[in-house]
């Protein structure tokens, strides 16, 4: 029932799959780790930074690229909200609303940013430039009220502040700062295993007897002790023969 | 076992015993201190996900509130289950549980055998502080065809997810989101596609998963149940068997360690559809004026009697064939069998139709269980796609690779549900399945063989022969000790002949393996056991070895050894039969070749059809005499480990419909022939007197508490080691009853009762018929009652005691040594491809087809090939080919299957339309065909 990943060709894919860039770059990430399924939460990352948000076709891909089911993606995919599993605007802006913006303004800051956008926190703006969100602690109190646009932070804000960057953002002011959703960060590190990945494995394989060499040990000490305790039911007259 | 019994726990101040690695839950329960639970489930990894098992806990620092289902006992561990503080978490649990089920318990089916309900209202609050509005759902969705999910009353308790994940494997549905938006549900457009769907409905705490059969059909008080076992496949899972105003209506899967572990494939869990179609054949029919029209039986037999009587006549006992026979129950078997081997005096009778292995195979090596295929050192498979044809079987191998390391070597001519789990898979093309073992078992031969210089893929394969060879431990001089072979016709359109010469091969250099017969139909082991197969008398007996033995039993018999199917098929199509008799088959849909089939039906003269429902091969018969069907009649059955448990009645039968064994035994009368069989107790007692393998297994000894799981037929005499089955509800024995030398082992074979937590809806329904459902019942009302339960154990000790008579004067049952070497195959050419074709668990049959929510689920005909084939054709994935043999052509859509070695095509047997069938040819060992473009 898994894995369809062969029955359809290249040509079939619909819009939205991994980029064959983004696809080598998928299976680096995979290589990184013992078992392809950890690479879940990283590939999520990948992806949106493709696409700005997860699309049905790509988890599908992702799913086939580490063995689990696009169920499991999409389980994992919704549990975080910083991946969206529906499409977002061009700039994600979420408003800090916890007790230090609420104290400073926060809550006003969102109502008017919903009235400055048009639309409602959690929704998108219809020219799919802005998506609204009303998020917790972003850890920037000492600027509070806060907010964050693609997770670069912005604060202390005024609400005249507040006009001022969306009008940056529709204008492409800020374009070097922010870069549309879904990227992390431009800079490609060298990616990939950096040690030969026979030492990986040597050293994977090295950790794995110790740790049976460990349990070895500990079996052995139970067995003695059982051992001994046998000894003793014995003598007690309640041995097994 | 002192070696499990090694911790003593207190447990409310009382010390009890504990298992190492048992949870705290577990051992409680098996001391009779019951701990409240949501999440936890005996079969399944612990989550301690709905905390609702929290129980005090002494540490380092005193107690603290723990989750009885997450922690292992411990030896001295003092647990308090009964104090204020875990009344106080008890409370706050179920509070929180309620803030957002929608306590719509009049409207929901599961109110009445809820778990949520029984527990809130034993250990809950009686009121909820909480009045804030509760989240919303839409309600309900369908996440597959089969299961509706309420997500509102959806509890998180992670049960049916962690199935589909763990025991499963198709984690189609997953948790989404997250906090109070937590939801069950499956990926958009992807639905919750899975043969045991229906095992998330059974083992749901609430009544957030329904399924379609059932949903809105009874309430949990009108139903009545009795204890069986399915017959859907050759398996044999426990099942309780429900019914409303004498309706089947629903089956729940009883745990049963030995097989089936509480799980039920969605065939088996819906069929029971099929029971209350409007299709059913309930009256006798005859054919007059070129119609079928209803008759009186008495009637119908006499028509039936005189076409058997004229064709005898005309030509000798050997111009009478019959053929089918899965779907009867033993008894059925065997008063057809006495039927037609000492009334008729034929031995052409055939249980299986041509689908097979010849039955001295099946009966003659020496046999394995599937809990010792699941505990096998190696486990060959030399079989069809398990999880299509056994899917429960699929599960236990699964399980059996999955936790406890069981290192498979598949031979198969295409990808199995299995192959990804397998250690070493060897692909053989159809026909080639002899030759591939001999590679594996002597490999120095093979080497010399090739004269070509060897290719990386020769490499390859090479390196997985000898990984095989490892494995099996022929390297190492062994003798096959704890090797065990599925062995079953991995492909139809391939020779039985050559698995059974592969088979033998593998008997012969591995003379301490053991073999699992990979049947597919329902009885049809019992049906073999019964001598419904050419030169075969029941018990395992070969015609000759038995001749004296059953001359003096039956009085007469065969002459001489008669046809199997496919024979008695071509002589019918030559005009050399008489008459044939079918037992339930359909040989238009299920023989192989069904040209062939065809022909034959055109050639006979007269044809009965014992049925319960009008298929291709029936309409054409000239007397049909309706049979009761499953749950309609009481008896027994052998699954393919030679298991023989008990059929629980239910129902009555509709219309006039009877027993098998009663139209043999009125068929036989209006023969002018007395079978002396009036009942079922009457037939079991001459098949135990009578059928060698079956001796000793008593009438008594099935109907005791201890044979709940049913006996291995012949009982054993040789221990056998058995790794203990894992989460046993109630931490059953690791022996099971039957499977040791100690015969009826009562002493440690009684069953827990059942977890009703486990299998919700098991305990709240009234028990009927077969009395020892789900375990013992804790209280007794009656005295009568308790006899009832303890007298058949009693009994069934003495009994044993006597047992050990008479065994040496019977005919000994056969053993298979076979021809190791296979028919010689011809080499497919390098334009051909070879089919392989093999059952899917939703075809066209005529069960499937009868239930309204099963038929729409067999999959259309589609060829799969390999990429590399279909690119060479130039087609694309898709596409329309023609497939060509030299006496048929068809058109089927093209799919790619990466499954599917290069050289072969892959076609799915019985599917809609015409199919693999129409492209077999019987007389001709394998099936090439050839692809052209349209």
């Amino acid at each position: 029932m898994t894995g369809p990943a062969d029955t359809a060709g290249p040509e079939a894919r619909p819009a939205g799959g991994l980029s064959p860039e983004a696809l080598a770059q998928a299976r680096e990430l995979v290589a990184l780790y013992p078992e392809p399924r950890s690479a879940l939460v990283p590939l999520c990352h990948l992806v949106q930074a493709e696409h700005g948000w997860l699309t049905p076709q790509a988890m599908v891909e992702v799913a086939d690229l580490i063995g689990v089911t696009p169920a499991e993606v999409l389980g994992t995919a919704s549990f975080y909200d910083m991946l969206h599993t529906e499409p977002v605007g061009k700039y994600v802006i979420g408003v800090c609303t916890n007790i230090a913006c609420l104290l400073n303004g926060g809550i006003e800051l969102l109502e008017h940013a919903e009235e400055r956008l048009g639309t409602r926190a959690g929704a998108t703006t219809a020219d799919n430039l802005f998506t609204l969100e009303e998020v917790e602690c972003i850890a920037l109190c000492d600027k509070a009220p806060c907010l964050t646009v693609n997770w670069r932070f912005f604060g202390p804000l005024t609400h005249d502040g507040f006009d001022a960057l969306v009008e940056d953002l529709a204008a492409g002011r800020l374009e070097g700062e922010v870069p549309r959703h879904g990227i992390l960060n431009r800079v490609r590190r060298e990616g990939g295993l950096r040690v030969a990945r026979e030492e990986v494995l040597a050293e994977r394989a090295a950790s794995d007897q110790a740790l049976e060499q460990r349990k070895a040990a500990r079996e052995a000490v139970e067995k003695r002790e059982q051992a001994q305790q046998g000894q003793g039911g014995k003598q007690g007259g309640k041995g097994s023969a | 076992m002192p070696d499990d019994e090694t911790l003593t726990m207190v447990l409310d101040g009382r010390p009890v015993p504990a298992r190492k690695g048992e949870k705290i839950i577990a051992a409680a329960e098996r001391a009779g201190t019951y701990i409240p639970r949501f999440c936890y489930h005996p079969r399944m990894r612990p989550v301690g996900m709905c905390r609702m098992c929290l129980v005090e806990v002494k540490g380092p620092r005193g107690f603290s509130l723990q989750p009885a289902c997450f922690m292992d006992a411990a030896d001295g561990m003092e647990v308090v289950t009964t104090s204020d503080k875990v009344k106080k978490a008890q409370d706050g649990i179920l509070e929180f549980l309620l803030v957002n089920h929608p306590l719509d318990c009049p409207v929901c089916d599961k109110g009445g055998e809820c778990p949520l309900q029984d527990q809130t209202m034993t250990w809950g609050p009686g009121e909820s502080r909480l009045v804030e509005e509760k989240v919303h759902f839409a309600k309900p969705i369908w996440i597959s065809s089969l299961v509706a999910l309420d997500r509102e009353r959806c509890i998180q308790c992670d049960r049916c997810t962690r199935f589909a994940t763990e025991v499963a494997g198709e984690a189609l549905i997953n948790f989404i989101s997250r906090g109070d938006h937590l939801e069950v549900n499956t990926f958009p457009e992807l639905p919750f596609d899975s043969y045991f769907s229906g095992n998330t409905v059974q083992i749901c705490p609430v009544g957030a998963l329904t399924a379609t059969p059932y949903r809105f059909k009874a309430r949990p008080w009108d139903l009545e149940q009795c204890e069986s076992t399915c017959t859907s496949c050759a398996v044999g899972c426990r099942v309780a068997v429900q019914s409303s105003s004498d309706r089947v209506i629903r089956y729940l899967g009883v745990d049963s360690d030995p097989v089936n572990h509480g799980w039920l494939c969605d065939k088996g869990r819906f069929d029971f559809e099929a029971n209350n179609s409007e299709d059913r054949v309930i009256h006798p029919l005859l054919r007059k004026d070129q119609e079928l029209q209803e008759v009186t039986w008495s009637r119908a037999l006499a028509a039936a009697a005189q076409g058997l009587r004229r064709a005898l006549d005309r030509y000798g006992p050997s111009g009478v064939g019959v053929i089918g026979g899965a779907r009867l129950t033993n008894e059925d078997a065997y008063a057809w069998a006495k039927l037609a081997k000492s009334v008729l005096r034929t031995d052409s009778v055939d249980a299986q139709l041509g689908d097979g292995l010849p039955a001295e195979v099946v009966l003659g090596l020496p046999r394995a269980t599937i809990d010792q295929a699941c505990s096998a050192r190696a486990l060959v498979l030399l079989a069809p796609d398990l999880h299509e044809e056994l899917p429960i079987l699929h599960l236990r191998l699964r399980q059996a690779v999955l936790d406890g390391g069981l290192p498979v070597v598949e031979l198969a001519p295409a990808a199995s549900g299995l192959s990804h789990l397998a250690r070493v898979s060897l692909p053989y093309r159809p026909g080639e399945a002899a030759d591939l073992v001999q590679q594996v078992l002597s490999p120095h031969r093979a080497r010399s063989a090739g004269p070509s210089a060897p290719t990386d893929a020769d490499a390859a394969a090479r390196q997985a022969r000898e990984r095989a060879r490892q494995l099996l431990g022929l390297d190492q001089g062994g003798r096959g000790e704890g090797v065990v072979v599925v062995l079953g016709r991995p492909s139809l359109a391939e020779p039985a002949d050559s698995i059974a010469a592969a088979a033998a091969a593998l008997a012969q250099a591995l003379p301490e393996a053991r073999f699992l017969p990979a049947l597919r139909r329902a009885n049809v082991h019992g049906a073999l056991d019964m001598g419904l197969a050419p030169g075969l008398l029941p018990g395992r007996v070969t015609l000759e070895e038995g001749r004296d033995w059953f001359t003096r039993g039956w009085g007469t018999l065969p002459d001489s050894r008669g046809q199997e199917t496919a024979g008695m098929l071509a002589a019918a199509a030559e005009g050399r039969m008489g008459a044939l008799v079918l037992l339930g088959a359909d040989p238009l849909a299920d023989f192989p070749d069904r040209r062939l089939a065809r022909r034959a039906l055109d050639g006979v003269e007269f044809v009965v059809a014992v049925d319960a429902f009008l298929n291709g091969s029936s309409r054409r018969a000239d007397v049909v005499l309706p049979a009761a069907m499953y749950a309609e009649r009481p008896g027994t059955t052998t699954n393919l480990e030679g298991r023989i448990t008990r059929l629980g009645q239910k129902v009555v039968a509709p219309g006039t419909c009877r027993p098998d064994w009663m139209i043999a035994a009125e068929l036989a009368a209006a023969l002018g022939a007395d079978l002396g069989l009036e009942s079922v107790e009457e037939i079991w007692d001459e098949i135990e007197r009578l059928a060698p393998s079956h001796a000793g297994i008593t009438r008594v000894l099935l109907a005791s508490r201890s044979s709940r799981d049913g006996l291995l037929a012949p009982l054993p005499r040789v221990p056998v080691r058995i790794q203990p089955g894992v989460g046993r509800p109630g931490g059953g024995p690791a022996v099971h009853p039957g499977t040791t030398d100690t015969g009826v082992g009562a002493t440690q074979g009684v069953p827990a009762p059942i977890d009703p937590m486990a299998t919700p809806g098991i305990g709240s329904a009234e028990r009927h018929g077969v009395p020892n459902v789900a375990g013992a019942p804790e209280d007794w009302s009656t005295e009568e009652e308790r006899e009832a339960w303890e007298g058949p154990d009693r009994e069934a000790r003495a009994e044993e005691a006597r047992r050990q008579e008479d065994v040496a004067s019977r005919p000994s049952p056969l053993t298979y040594s076979g021809p190791t070497v296979a028919p010689d195959v011809p080499r497919v050419d390098g334009y051909g491809l070879r089919l392989v074709t093999g059952r899917v668990l939703y075809d066209q049959g005529t069960l499937v087809q009868a239930c309204p929510s099963l038929a729409p689920l067999a999959p259309g005909p589609r060829l799969r090939v390999n990429r590399y084939d279909l690119d060479r054709l130039g087609r694309a994935p898709g596409d329309r080919v023609r497939v060509v043999t030299p006496g048929a052509s068809l058109v089927l859509e093209a799919v790619v299957d990466p499954g599917i070695p290069r050289g072969s095509a892959a076609l799915a047997f019985n599917l809609e339309g015409e199919g693999a069938a129409d492209l077999i040819d019987a007389t001709k060992p394998v099936t090439d065909v050839r692809l052209e473009t349209i």
